[in-house]
């Protein structure tokens, strides 16, 4: 205990100390936690942009797949002659959009943004443990944005082997044009990136467990700390297999290693490979594949237990149940990779457990689900942005997450595999909703980032819009995919079994559009209410974290005096007794006051 | 001409969005004294209201799509054995989840309705409560533990083969972008293979091994025709990439994996001409028919021609990313009473005959 009161007192010396800041050490080079958060965070937006606008390309080419269209020729110039989209290039804009969306903005980005905006800012720390590693890490993603945007660029075009790049065809260059040198800077992009994910993980987790402020126990930490740390050390666990798998890659495709490959006849003649097997790499890449959809998801739901909780003014329902539960999917997620691959190859008997550790994963996910709910049950809602983007989330990660049921079932898995079943279960449990929780944290925590208001009536406009789109892109997706549609066809004209699912697609491809150009208004709102929105003031939505307790200008140590103590859980909202319906974190139980044995 | 119509619509809903922000904007009371950007109770009750209406438009979609598209699925008139046991595990579990989703939405939505935020108000200090949290987690793991065994039970019996049965064993043989057929002949063992046995001058296109007796009566086709009733064990092989056996009317389907075989069996149960005059059938092909009607209607004013009427055939996809021309990887498959297809595998040519020398 008293190393650990050491630790504050070196601490608050520091925030004390004010070095000269230049505009690089300031704004590019910064170490400073909050500044990382808005570099992760611009950085992310816009990669988010250039993914959005390829899937919007991806469904104008759906909708009409023959069609001369001007905005292929405008963007995809050589890939589109007479504008008419090439067939590779197609599979690229799968692939990149895949990539981008998972990997950088949702993982880089949500991550990135909230655990470095947060973690110090609601634990009560100076800053992240190592500050030089955190930017080390910022620009590692960084670069890492840059190589895989700059691959678009390449002459024989992008990688194409789909996000989960499955050799042989990631391998050889000769079965594709995309893996060539496209693929070479995907999976170079990617080591950068998870570098980057490791050191900016490990960076999380010791922040959470050596700096917290006096007070705050682990179980008086909010649900969003719990989140980025749990999702930190699944990162940690599962990042580093991806890594290797891409390792193994790059030997089979540069220095002739036979690790996924074995007897391959292409382009007549026979490749020298022997021994190998691609179900090796789809174990590598599915270890990290599927924890990665809870490094995505658990962030979001983070935010969105104390976004809940906060617009409720209720104290989050079940906070010992919803530690429980981020812990066994955690734990979970590390041992159901195998439901990827139940038509793979692999034994049958194997796949039955896979089905059934994946169905487990429902019963905590049904537990967060109803715990939300409750949440709500007779609360006093404020209905801001923030607020609907979190109902928001708990509307389609239910809607998504029951999906679940039937693709997690081995025997239902065979039919409906591969299918556009399968891009609307997994676009709205982790796609919309972690993208919901992103914009929930966005517009609960835009006046911390920068002491200015999000205009809240665009922000309305930007929710219902979206939420209707997203809706009504992803949900008739179930249909043609039940109707037996497989995804990543470049067009499905050449089956005319599936000619009446192409008025669906049109309809699909409608909403995505109009939701797509609804982001227009959040952008706009996003950067010009960085300079000309309302001023915030400390506390603007009543909550009762630490980091309300800062100075709306951000400064060095995060708190210009000493850091608070803390003497309470981090939801008492409405608690019997007090005057206001919020105590925030740093004020002492009052004469008599017991604290809730959660 | 439809992207520029398209276009010209966004465009116009954009100002409308635009004009909706400014009626927003002028709705706005005096906000002076409040903190600004957060929401007033006004904003609480019309938001409120619109997550009612969002709720009904959850429901809106629902019905809408099943309705519309809800005999698109491949839910009923599977075309094998063991099609309708896969057939009645997806009915009770969307049951399950139409059930789950209809329930908790609306508590989601009715509760963000119901208790709209209002000034002066105090939530209720709700945190905790065990015997809430034991129900809902006890009742998922009864549903759960349902749905596993059932899952399981029907995956096994699936997956299983029984090799007592005699089945006719064919081989699948994938390569971009096209599909091959490999009969195991009078011996129904198939000869053995390597793609370093190919020999693309001699017509050895799938690398038999020709000094392997049982490769010799073995037959190479493209077009898949399989006996009714009788059970199918196929073997999966690849020559070049993954590539994915799909046959959704028989709920079946295995990836091709290069430097292994993979495999998965069925009993047809309906044959190609039954399967056309189905009522299920009859109406999909009427339907597609129409359409292609007017696509060709569009296509002749173009100067191209016309497209063929649809009839309808079984059909081998590959369902999992090949390359450029992954869309259009098929095969047809015929199901056809066994003299049909005694008759038909009799005219194909046999391994031996079919080397060139």
């Amino acid at each position: 205990m008293s190393a650990h009161a050491d630790n504050h007192a070196h601490d608050d010396d520091h925030g004390l100390h004010h070095h000269k800041e230049t505009f690089i050490t300031k704004y590019i080079f910064s170490q400073d936690h909050k500044m990382i958060a808005k570099q992760y965070l611009v950085t992310a937006t816009i990669l988010g942009v250039v993914a959005v606008v390829l899937s919007m390309m991806m469904r104008m080419q759906l909708a009409w797949p023959e069609e001369p269209n001007v905005i292929f020729e405008a963007l995809l110039g050589k890939w589109a002659p007479d504008g008419v989209m090439d067939a590779d290039i197609y599979l690229a804009l799968v692939t990149i959009h895949g990539t981008l969306m998972v990997f950088f903005v949702l993982t880089g980005g949500l991550s990135g943004t909230f655990s470095n905006l947060l973690i110090p800012l609601q634990i009560g720390a100076r800053d992240m443990a190592s500050g030089f590693l955190n930017m080390v890490s910022y620009w590692l993603f960084f670069l890492s944005g840059v190589i895989m945007v700059g691959s678009l660029f390449v002459e024989a075009g992008p990688a194409a082997a789909g996000w989960t790049i499955y050799p042989p065809l990631s391998a050889l260059p000769m079965a594709q044009g995309g893996s060539g040198m496209g693929m070479t800077l995907w999976l170079v992009s990617m080591a950068f990136f998870i570098a980057s994910s490791l050191l900016g993980s490990l960076n999380y987790i010791v922040t959470v467990i050596n700096l917290r402020t006096k007070g705050m126990s682990m179980t008086r930490l909010p649900l969003t700390i719990w989140a980025f740390f749990v999702t930190a050390i699944i990162g940690v666990v599962s990042f580093p297999v991806l890594l290797s798998a891409a390792l193994l890659l790059i030997m089979d495709r540069s220095f002739g290693t036979s690790f996924f490959l074995s007897d391959i006849f292409i382009q007549g003649e026979v490749l020298h490979y022997q021994g190998g097997s691609p179900v090796l790499f789809e174990h590598l890449f599915w270890f990290l594949g599927h924890p990665e959809v809870y490094i995505v998801l658990l962030p979001a739901l983070g935010i969105t237990s104390e976004v809940l909780a906060t617009n409720s003014r209720k104290p989050i329902f079940g906070y010992r149940a919803m530690i429980a539960s981020i812990l066994a999917i955690a734990f979970l997620s590390t041992i159901v990779w195998g439901h990827h691959m139940f038509i793979s190859g692999m034994n049958p008997f194997l796949g039955s457990v896979f089905t059934f550790t994946t169905l487990l994963i429902a019963i905590p996910s049904a537990v967060k689900s109803f715990n939300f709910i409750t949440t709500l049950w007779k609360g006093n809602l404020q209905m801001n942005p923030a607020m609907l983007f979190s109902i928001g989330l708990v509307s389609t990660f239910i809607t998504g997450g029951l999906t679940g049921i039937i693709l997690g079932d081995s025997a239902l898995d065979i039919n409906v595999h591969d299918t556009y079943f399968v891009v609307a279960h997994f676009h709205l449990v982790m796609g919309i909703s972690a993208l919901y929780g992103m914009f929930a944290g966005i517009y609960h925590w835009y006046p911390k980032m920068f002491g200015r208001m999000l205009n809240k009536n665009l922000g309305y406009i930007h929710f219902w819009i979206t939420a209707i789109c997203a809706y009504g892109v992803f949900f008739p997706m179930h249909f043609i995919g039940m109707a037996g549609l497989p995804r990543r066809y470049y067009t499905n004209s050449n089956f005319p079994l599936f000619d009446d699912l192409a008025n669906v697609n049109v309809v699909i491809t409608l909403f995505a559009l109009f939701g797509g150009l609804v982001q227009l208004i959040y952008l706009y709102n996003f950067f010009v209410s960085m300079f000309y929105g309302k001023k915030a003031v400390m506390n603007p939505w009543k909550s009762t974290t630490l980091e309300w307790t800062t100075p709306v200008e951000h400064v060095h140590g995060n708190w210009p005096g000493a850091i608070p103590h803390v003497y309470r859980w981090s939801y008492d909202y409405s608690k019997p007794g007090h005057d206001e319906d919020f105590v925030p974190q740093n004020v002492p139980l009052m004469e008599g006051e017991e604290e809730l044995q959660h | 001409m439809t992207t520029l119509l398209t276009i010209i619509v966004l465009v116009f809903i954009l100002v409308a969005i635009w004009q909706m922000i400014k009626i927003f904007d002028l709705a706005q009371t005096r906000t002076k004294g409040l903190t600004p950007e957060v929401a007033t109770d006004k904003d609480n009750s019309l938001n409120g209201y619109l997550m009612i209406a969002f709720l009904v438009f959850i429901y809106a979609i629902t019905i809408v799509c099943f309705v519309k598209y809800g005999d698109l699925p491949l839910t009923s008139n599977s075309a094998s054995a063991h099609g309708p046991t896969i057939d009645n595990l997806m009915i009770i579990t969307m049951f399950v989840i139409f059930f789950v989703q209809t329930i908790t939405q609306f508590l989601l939505h009715y509760f963000a309705f119901k208790y709209k935020g209002e000034k002066g108000r105090k939530a209720l200090f709700f945190a905790d409560n065990n015997k809430l949290e034991a129900i809902w987690t006890i009742i998922p793991v009864i549903v759960l533990a349902g749905l596993v065994i059932y899952g399981l039970n029907t995956w096994i019996s699936v997956m299983g083969v029984d090799e007592s049965d005699d089945p006719l064993v064919v081989e699948l043989y994938a390569q971009q972008f096209n599909w091959k057929a490999r009969y195991a002949g009078a011996d129904n063992t198939l000869g053995k293979a390597n793609v370093r046995l190919i020999d693309i001058d001699r017509a050895n296109i799938l690398g038999l091994d020709e000094s392997d007796p049982n490769a010799q009566d073995d037959i190479i086709t493209t077009e898949l025709h399989l006996p009714v009733g009788r059970p199918v064990l196929f073997k999966m092989r690849s020559q070049d990439v993954l590539h994915s056996a799909y046959m959704p009317h028989f709920r079946a389907q295995m990836n091709c994996v290069p430097g292994m075989i993979t495999q998965f069996g069925f009993t047809p149960t309906v044959t190609t001409a039954e399967m056309r005059e189905t009522p299920q059938m009859q109406e999909k092909i009427t339907r597609i028919n129409k359409i292609r009607v007017e696509k060709s209607k569009a296509l002749i004013a173009k100067g191209e021609d016309a497209l063929e009427r649809y009839e309808f055939d079984y059909l081998l996809l590959c369902n999992k990313i090949c390359g450029r021309s992954h869309y259009n990887m098929q095969m047809n498959i015929i199901v056809e009473t066994q003299e049909e297809y005694d008759a038909w595998i009799a005219e194909q040519k046999e391994f031996k005959n079919s080397l060139l020398n």
